[in-house]
């Protein structure tokens, strides 16, 4: 069954001890884990073997983490794909700019349109819209009874000049509808077609005609969270027949893993924007792609895990620096690795401004220039083992041939070697209980170079993930301030 | 071949007497393979398998199964290969209680129609009535769907074109159960050869609607036996389908499948895992919007159109 993905996933972590670089081996075991726990949740054939084949590139590349054994990052690239393929950030709705916004909604036989018609109409007038249904269903026996059913119960006006039941030509009431909607002021209109085979030209013609003749600012392609293998087939022909600008997902709230959702996100390019997810007209939602992504892949329960080990992985790291600090062992290669530390805070940045109190530390990572950890980067990247190691080696020839490595000047290197010497000794001092003496140090942007004062302040350090943003740049910032109140100052250690 | 013969009622004296059906042929199967099979493309028949929907591990079975049975009659032709694939489906699909139970000649025969939402219930039970009135049946629907707006109002369309009784609601939201009820009650009052019933649209893992039609069943079972209850089942379904089986089963205990919307690109496959797991023969076959747009499922016919070249 394939509830048990995360069991077998978890006992491949188990057997896969060792860390570092993946081997296609434990690549590829994973992967056929993965590739069928796809297929079983009706991820279409075609879609599973590109998708896999782009884990398999992305996983063999450079993106490895030290924290996380072959298979966790096997995983964390398939989640990282599969809310990427699902739209990354969910899509908003694109409204037109001078009203009414039309919205065609097209599908198969049972997808649902006509109720999630209904559901999106509610949705839309929650949100101040006026939105007005059209009825071009004219096939389906009583799905303009429906609507209008539907529409009273949402409370919004409808269009249906046509009984239905085959009577009634959809392109000509699709056109009337709109400049019914202007007569009316209404801001959106919505319209409601029949359902139909990607294999029916006719109707696939009289499709594309609606769309012609109304223009519409979005094309919905509704689907059954059901669909099977065919959904590649049937997006293909709707995209080609009718052009769909994003799609909706119907009946989440059943038991069907929603693969399809991923074969048509793959296959058309298009988010999916909206989500149904019961019978009340009310049960309708924004789709939200890292949620799908976990319900494709049940990776819930593996993804904490990983999340632990990294976090585990994180703790002990800060340990074996404050160890070499104390034994005046920190290298210029630990040097570099708090800086990039400091560098993926840079990120961070917009989000502190938001909140009170922060803007100290925001002003802090302003000064912060990316580019001179470049050079940082480079200049100690030029360097040997030996030198990193033990700066004390590093003559006059050798910070020449750095310098011609990185493509710096010597002044550069100087600069550097003396601003990690006045590092060295600052945390050195502070290792021990100190206050450090140096002027013009501050701490707070040292991002991490405080080990021993942070364990005992916040126990957490820098960028372990609390799933919640605003609590995360909390914790970032009380971590922050706990370091600038020990030493008075502005500007950093590293002079960035 | 199934024996095209059932028993209803007599117009003239009353009698239950046996009368035969136009049988509808299923045909129109969309082939699998429509390239050139030898013993190397094999292994390629999983990924079709697959692609039409039969489940990682029928597929992986029937690859198996037709590898071994190639070897031992030394099929290698692409005809041999064909005819050996279509036996070994055939082997697996076909049974000898794929046709519909009007055979009893206790009438009024009643059948249930269930499944999940839009998978063609309504439309499944238009065909149906139509096809027993042209042969002459006496036919009673019961509209049990009292949820979904207009829901009665469609199969009152389908009654109307089928020239079959109704009976609805009496007021909206109304217990379904006391509608089904009531549907044959009026069957048999009116001497009706059957009572077909159809049931709101549920998916199967909502625990509550499936108590519900647990409950409807109940109803019917206290005033008369349930002849059939067809699960029908969209062709375009996945693997959610082994689910619905499985789900629907345990509530109304199902008689027999639906296959709908067949006359799609979609290939249905799940119908063999289903069959095979839940031991539900396959009945009838859905294959497009009109009312005389159905077949009966023949195991011979499928395995055929889908090795056809």
């Amino acid at each position: 069954m394939f509830g048990d993905l995360s069991t077998r996933l978890s006992d491949t972590f188990k057997n896969l001890r060792t860390r570092g670089k993946l081997t296609e081996a434990d690549i590829d075991g994973t992967l056929r884990d993965i590739r069928k726990a796809l297929l079983e949740a009706d991820v279409s054939l075609e879609v599973v073997k590109s998708f896999v084949a782009a884990v398999r590139f992305r996983a063999l590349g450079d993106e490895v983490s030290k924290a996380l054994n072959p298979a966790e990052q096997v995983v964390q690239i398939v989640n990282a794909e599969l809310v990427g393929i699902l739209g990354g950030e969910a899509r908003q709705i694109r409204l037109a700019k001078n009203p009414p916004t039309v919205i065609m909604l097209a599908g198969l036989q049972g997808s649902g349109k006509t109720t999630l018609a209904g559901k999106l109409a509610l949705w839309l007038k929650n949100q101040q819209q006026t939105p007005l249904l059209v009825a071009c269903d004219l096939q389906r026996p009583n799905a303009v009874n429906q609507l209008q059913v539907l529409a009273e119960r949402a409370g919004v006006d409808v269009f249906a000049p046509e009984p239905g039941n085959g009577v009634g030509d959809p392109v000509k009431v699709a056109k009337q509808s709109i400049e019914h909607a202007k007569s009316k002021a209404h801001s959106v209109v919505i319209i409601d077609t029949a359902g139909r085979l990607g294999v029916d030209e006719e109707l696939m013609q009289q499709a594309s005609n609606i769309r012609k003749a109304t223009d519409p600012d979005e094309v919905l392609f509704v689907i059954d969270a059901m669909l099977g293998q065919d959904a590649v087939t049937v997006a293909q022909a709707f995209n080609d027949g009718v052009g769909i600008t994003g799609s909706v997902l119907t009946k989440l709230d059943g038991d069907a893993r929603g693969g399809a959702a991923l074969s048509v996100a793959s296959i058309t390019g298009e988010s999916v924007l909206f989500s149904s997810t019961g019978e009340g007209l009310e049960d309708f939602e924004q789709f939200y792609p890292d949620r799908m992504a976990s319900r494709i892949l049940d990776l819930g329960d593996v993804l904490t895990l990983i999340e632990q080990a990294q976090k585990t992985f994180d703790e002990e790291q800060q340990k074996e620096l404050a160890e070499k600090i104390a034994k005046e062992t920190f290298t210029l290669e630990d040097f570099l690795d708090q800086m990039q530390q400091l560098k993926k805070m840079g990120s961070m940045k917009s989000l502190l401004g938001m909140i009170p109190g922060a803007s100290k530390v925001k002003n802090q990572l302003d000064d912060f220039d990316e580019a001179e950890l470049k050079h940082t980067e480079a200049i100690i990247q030029s360097m040997t083992p030996v030198e990193r190691q033990q700066p004390k080696v590093l003559n006059g020839s050798r910070r020449q041939r750095i310098a011609r490595g990185s493509g710096t000047t010597v002044t550069e290197v100087n600069a550097l070697v003396n601003r990690f010497e006045q590092a060295a000794k600052m945390m050195k001092t502070m290792s021990k209980g100190g206050t450090p003496q140096i002027q013009g140090m501050n701490m707070g942007a040292l991002g991490g170079g405080n080990p021993t004062a942070k364990k005992s302040k916040n126990k957490k350090k820098k960028g372990s993930k609390s799933g919640n943003p605003a609590k995360r740049a909390a914790e970032e910032r009380a971590m922050l301030e706990g370091k600038t109140n020990k030493s008075q100052g502005s500007g950093s250690a590293f002079g960035l | 071949m199934v024996d095209f013969k059932f028993w209803r009622r007599d117009k003239t004296n009353q009698q239950t007497v046996e009368v035969e059906l136009p049988k509808r042929d299923l045909s129109g199967i969309r082939s699998l393979f429509p390239g050139e099979m030898s013993a190397d493309s094999i292994q390629d028949l999983e990924d079709i398998l697959l692609m039409a929907d039969f489940g990682i591990g029928a597929s992986e079975q029937i690859v198996e199964e037709l590898k071994a049975r190639a070897n031992k009659f030394g099929a290698v032709s692409d005809a041999e290969l064909r005819l050996v694939l279509k036996d070994l489906l055939v082997e697996y699909l076909q049974r000898d209680d794929s046709q519909l139970n009007l055979t009893t000649g206790k009438l009024p025969y009643v059948f249930l129609v269930v499944g999940v939402n839009g998978a063609g219930k309504t439309t499944t039970i238009g065909k149906l009535a139509r096809w027993l009135s042209d042969g002459g049946w006496k036919v009673t629907l019961g509209a049990a769907d009292t949820f979904r707006a207009a829901a009665v109002d469609q199969l009152a369309t389908w009654a109307q074109r089928a020239e079959a009784d109704l009976v609805k609601p009496e007021k909206e939201g109304q217990d379904p159960a006391s509608v089904a009820y009531k549907t044959v009650e009026r069957a048999i009052d009116q001497d009706a050869d059957i009572a077909i019933i159809d049931t709101a649209g549920r998916l199967q893992n909502k625990k509550d609607l499936m108590d519900e039609l647990g409950k409807i069943r109940r109803a019917v079972d206290k005033i008369a036996q349930v002849d059939e209850v067809l699960l029908v089942i969209d062709a375009t379904t996945g693997q959610n389908g082994v689910n619905q089986a499985r789900a629907f089963s345990e509530v109304s205990e199902v008689t027999g499948l639906v296959l709908s919307k067949l006359d799609g690109t979609a290939k249905g496959g799940v119908l063999y895992a289903i069959q095979r797991e839940f031991d539900i023969p396959v009945k009838l076959v859905g294959v497009g919007e009109g009312i005389n747009d159905f077949a009966f499922f023949s195991a011979e016919e499928f395995a055929r159109g889908l090795v056809a070249r």
